[in-house]
């Protein structure tokens, strides 16, 4: 079911499937929208109208759902280009043969989630000011004696954990799943190779909890992409009206 | 069985959290490329096709909207001319109806001045035969009756005075006889 790994799996030099796997995503992914993008008819075709949906699934229903309608096409191809990486490279996981979803390996997550957190600081910033700090951590309408306690929570839950949680909700999604369809196959594998009847048969038990992982699994992938997604509109959002917060 | 272990152990080695640097350089570069792509190619290419699309929805619209104004203005003129026309007929009939009634009275009394012009020329024609049939009869049986009485009485009465006389006496009595007839 697996493609061997390229260069030995956990060493820290070489060019590894994961490698491999996220260079095609690029190459997938922009291939099929400049294809379904290209022709620009009034009425779309198939590919056409598939990419327009797409397209307009992240435009309309993350962006100017969330951002509002003055700005948010400044922040669509941020949005987009994050949804549909974080998706092929997830969905990768549920195809035979590829069978590895990247995100699994952490460093991919942890420079989405830096992307991220640099955007939307820098955004903050350059709506704000410096003042931006201030409006970020110090909420209005508390009492004086509270804030000592809120401002260093504020700072810790906005700038310290929330790029840590959302590199992490993604990667140990990702690598729970890929572990347990992973554990799952070696364990069938296992039971099949018992010389007992019976506990062969237990091997099929197995292999329905398998399959429903797998579509759970599924399932979560598209979830992943679209929660890493949406929350990234949510803290460009939030850096933009900081003052309203 | 021993791959479960193997494959165990060397995860194991690792740990998941810490990053492998050339796969995240991967990502970056490769996340780069994709963002590339999609700002200088795919985002301009759908915006431009939804925004063509919009304006082509909004120009129809705008564009049946101007007929339809078109359409009804049509209409209004054609009611407009409906009614003119309607009315001029109108017009024309009742002119006509006048008209003719003119005509009609014109003739009534024309033929009427006709009659009354028949009637008058036939009353002094009838006249005139009678006077002309009185003279004539006048004369004529005067003639004959002196013929006859001359015959008769088979003398000559040449004498004008005296046949004159005779006749008149003879009319007198003839007319006296015919006044007593017709009372």
């Amino acid at each position: 079911m697996h493609l061997p790994a390229i260069l030995p799996w956990g060493a820290a030099e070489g060019f590894s499937k994961q490698m491999l796997l996220v260079l095609l995503s690029v190459a997938f992914i922009a291939v099929f929208f400049v294809l379904a993008a290209r022709k620009q008819q009034l009425v779309p075709g198939k590919l056409q109208f598939a990419g327009e949906a797409a397209y307009g699934f992240v435009r309309n229903g993350i962006a100017k759902d969330i951002i509002g309608g003055r700005d948010f096409m400044k922040y669509v191809p941020l949005l987009f280009s994050l949804f549909f990486f974080i998706l092929v490279n997830n969905i990768y996981g549920a195809i035979p043969f590829f069978q590895l979803p990247t995100f699994s390996h952490v460093g991919g997550a942890y420079v989405l989630a830096g992307i991220v957190y640099f955007t939307w600081i820098a955004i903050g910033i350059k709506k704000n000011g410096l003042r931006y700090f201030k409006l970020a951590t110090v909420p209005s309408g508390v009492p004086w004696y509270i804030l000592p306690i809120v401002i260093p929570i504020e700072i810790i839950s906005n700038f310290l954990v929330r790029p840590v949680t959302h590199s992490l909700r993604l990667f140990a999604t990702m690598l729970a799943g890929h572990l347990i369809v992973m554990i799952a196959g070696y364990g069938i594998e296992f039971l099949i190779m018992q010389e007992n009847i019976l506990l062969k048969g237990t091997s099929l038990l197995v292999l329905g909890g398998a399959i429903a992982m797998y579509m759970l699994e599924a399932l979560i992938m598209v979830l992943q992409a679209y929660v890493f997604t949406l929350l990234t509109a949510i803290y460009i959002e939030g850096a933009l009206h900081a003052d309203s917060h | 069985m021993n791959q479960v272990i193997i494959s165990a152990a060397t995860e194991g080695e690792t740990n998941p959290l810490v990053p492998n640097v050339w796969e995240m350089g991967v990502v970056l570069v490769g996340f780069a490329v994709l963002m590339f792509i999609v700002v200088k190619f795919v985002v301009p290419m759908f915006e431009k096709t939804f925004a063509e699309r919009a304006e082509a929805i909004e120009g129809g619209i705008a564009k049946a909207e101007k007929a339809q104004a078109e359409a009804s203005a049509a209409l209004e003129e054609y009611k407009q001319q409906l009614t003119d026309a309607r009315a001029e007929a109108n017009r024309i009939r009742e002119e006509a109806r006048a008209e003719g009634a003119q005509i009609l009275a014109d003739l009534k009394e024309k033929a009427a001045a006709e009659s009354a012009r028949i009637t008058a020329q036939a009353h002094v024609q009838i006249e005139s035969e009678r006077q002309a049939a009185v003279v004539s009869l006048r004369s004529e049986v005067g003639t004959l009756a002196t013929t006859l009485a001359g015959r008769i009485v088979g003398e000559a009465l040449t004498d004008d005075e005296r046949a004159a006389r005779v006749v008149d006496r003879f009319l007198a009595d003839l007319e006296n006889q015919n006044a007593g007839a017709t009372q």
